[in-house]
């Protein structure tokens, strides 16, 4: 009945709800990310790292009956995970490219095995927030249930910019990410700082997804994740290592895989897969807009080996 | 004293087969944390991948295209870049097969056969070269962009499956509509193994020759080591990463084919089931070299092959394979760490590439 009272309108609303609701997850990735890429590192193993929290998360969440220590638990499995990338990274001739793949595949294998008993039962979901008092469209009142941890990944990207130029830690790591050289000088361990970075990317990355596998789409099973957590590793590329632009850029992400359901949800069912595609067509767009053949990438940390130029 | 040369070979082979003893016991403790004895599963896979003639026919069957996805990693990584597309390449060629198959209906079989194996190789060779002109045009990085164009490409081909290409008939597994039987690749003599395996030797073979025999294989390796002293001695780095990603992206097209043409005679989700992401692994074990791709594809290929028997006999879940892998692909990556300095003529080789490119920048 809803539906035909809101016709082709509920398209672009069911699109700014998903756009809050699968943000969160490329939201926590790319800040993750972000914070590794600073120290001079990539780690292509977020997609294996978000589909072992989502997995972790789920299945504490099931044992313990509490979503929070879900998110804790996956956060901390992230940042094991992450911990063994920069670990092995930090051995000489290990490119991290490489280890990336082999993390993202170690991952994606640790859940699905540690996973299985959890794909029947429901575990707890976490709680959301419900700003659409006001209105009394359905519609409108779903899309305007805002999880907590998406308000907790807003918060955090402004918290970051500002941590990154404006305190001690965040110079440093500013520092080994843009010339080992001049860190090792000043006396910082790389190797250290670079752990650090790439260990809390590995919990942020973590958490991310527990918000798959306990609000949206709030389940665990193998088909969760296909993706989200390598077009995060794009998204910062295209937000040029700016927190607050991955927030930007997560929305647009969030939307974007919203189109397909939100069509479907009107009746379009003709090119399912082909709007579901979509998010990675978009990835594929900004990354070819964003990147130039020859010249650094403005802000791109310079020990970083995306593009040997 | 050890010469250097006899240095690298030993490490060489001792490295990997080093790595794969570490990455057993590694995988023999977590499978104890779970309640199995580690011995029972090392029997078991050895019984499932090469202990009886049926396992080696199971084993050698999966061999076959990850030979041939483990090229689509192997070459460009020769021009120094990282493709993991492989996976998208293979669905693309195998549908691509199928519908060259499906369009020369009552045609001469091996004319047929020889279509597909064509269709199958432009269609999954299109698809790399997309990622190798993005790279080498746009500064786009190729490890994502091939990712993408998997995820892009599966998603097309399950459209089409599904969708306008499905056979009606296909109730409950959604598929196009079938071979013609006269069509479909035969088995070796003798054995119950498909003639794709001889496709996948072929290729490494020609590979073979093609890097370490021919002017574009020199040219490659040197646009590998340093694309700008490269591009200074005047070798035309773009069409050498052109067609390299060409020829990668159709060696995994030429899987699908044989996936398509050998093994399910149509094109369904059945084809999408990660041999273009082992083949990654098996690529960077053998470290892309085209003639030890042949064994270690064999090796994985017998380690996919036990995973059923696993699940049966000792009710792992079916995952417990690419733990394996996953396990396998971080430590022989780790292994890097513990192979000596590159020998003294190829450090100054490299050190003058070096040198050569910075002076031009």
């Amino acid at each position: 009945m809803t539906e035909t009272a809101l016709g082709w309108w509920g398209v672009p609303l069911a699109v700014f709800a998903g756009a809050m609701r699968s943000s969160t997850p490329f939201l926590f990735v790319s800040l993750g990310e972000l914070l590794t890429e600073k120290s001079g590192r990539i780690n292509l193993g977020q997609e294996g790292i978000l589909v072992l929290g989502a997995m972790c998360g789920y299945g504490v969440a099931f044992l313990s009956g509490s979503p929070w220590l879900g998110v804790l638990v996956a956060g901390c499995a992230g940042a094991m995970l992450g911990s063994v990338h920069a670990a092995l990274c930090s051995l000489p001739r290990v490119n991290d490219i490489a280890l990336g793949i082999a993390v993202m595949l170690f991952g994606t294998g640790l859940a699905f095995y540690l996973g299985k008993p959890f794909i029947q039962p429901q575990a707890p979901r976490l709680p959301a927030i419900s700003f659409g008092w006001w209105s009394s469209v359905p519609q409108v009142q779903a899309a305007l249930q805002v999880n907590v941890l998406f308000l907790l990944g807003a918060g955090l990207a402004p918290m970051l910019a500002w941590g990154l130029t404006h305190t001690r830690w965040g110079l440093i790591l500013q520092t080994v990410g843009d010339s080992a050289d001049a860190a090792r000088a000043l006396g910082y361990s790389v190797h250290r700082v670079r752990w650090a970075a790439t260990a809390l990317g590995g919990f942020l990355a973590g958490v991310g997804g527990s918000f798959l596998s306990l609000y949206y789409p709030g389940s665990w099973n193998e088909g969760l994740s296909s993706g989200q957590g390598l077009m995060a590793v794009a998204l910062v590329i295209f937000a040029r290592w700016q927190p607050i632009y991955c927030f930007g850029a997560a929305l647009l992400f969030g939307g974007a895989g919203a189109l397909g359901p939100a069509l479907q949800s009107v009746g379009i069912t003709q090119g399912y897969y082909l709007f579901n595609a979509a998010p990675y067509v978009l990835t594929l767009a900004l990354m070819i807009c964003t990147s130039a053949p020859q010249q650094r990438l403005a802000g791109a940390p310079g020990e970083l080996g995306v593009r040997d130029g | 004293m050890r010469s250097a040369k006899q240095q690298e070979i030993v490490a060489a082979v001792c490295l990997p087969l080093g790595a794969l003893v570490v990455s057993l016991l590694v995988f023999g403790v977590f499978v104890a944390g779970s309640g199995t004895s580690p011995l029972t599963a090392y029997t078991l896979m050895y019984m499932g991948g090469f202990g009886t003639w049926f396992s080696w026919q199971n084993t050698l069957q999966r061999a076959a295209p990850l030979i041939l996805t483990a090229l689509c990693t192997a070459i460009p990584a020769h021009l120094g870049l990282v493709i993991i597309g492989g996976e998208g390449a293979l669905v693309l060629g195998g549908l691509g097969a199928v519908v060259t198959a499906l369009h020369l209906p009552g045609g001469t079989p091996w004319l047929v056969q020889l279509a597909m194996a064509l269709a199958g190789m432009v269609a999954g060779g299109l698809l790399i070269l997309v990622a190798g002109a993005l790279r080498h045009y746009r500064g786009v990085n190729e490890t994502i962009s091939s990712l993408l164009l998997t995820y892009i490409a599966i998603a097309v081909f399950n459209h089409l499956v599904e969708g306008p290409m499905r056979d009606p008939a296909s109730l409950n597994k959604p598929s196009t509509a079938a071979l013609d039987e006269a069509h479909m690749l035969g088995m070796l003599p003798g054995m119950e193994v498909h003639w794709g395996l001889v496709y996948g030797l072929l290729a490494c073979v020609l590979v073979y020759v093609l890097m370490a025999r021919t002017v574009f294989g020199f040219a490659a390796r040197v646009a590998g080591g340093n694309a700008r002293a490269a591009q200074l001695s005047g070798l035309p780095i773009g069409r050498l990463i052109l067609t390299g990603c060409f020829l990668a992206g159709a060696a995994a097209g030429l899987a699908g084919m044989v996936e398509v043409a050998a093994v399910h005679g149509r094109a369904n989700a059945s084809l999408a089931v990660g041999y273009g992401y082992t083949g990654i692994l098996v690529a960077f074990l053998a470290r892309h070299h085209p003639l030890a791709i042949i064994p270690v594809a064999v090796l994985l290929g017998g380690i996919g092959a036990s995973g059923g028997l696993l699940q049966r006999r000792l009710g792992l879940p079916d995952a417990t394979v690419l733990v394996l892998q996953g396990i396998l692909f971080v430590v022989i990556l780790a292994s890097e760490g513990l192979r000596p300095a590159p020998t003294q003529s190829r450090q100054t080789l490299r050190e003058c590439l070096q040198v050569t490119g910075r002076v031009a920048s």
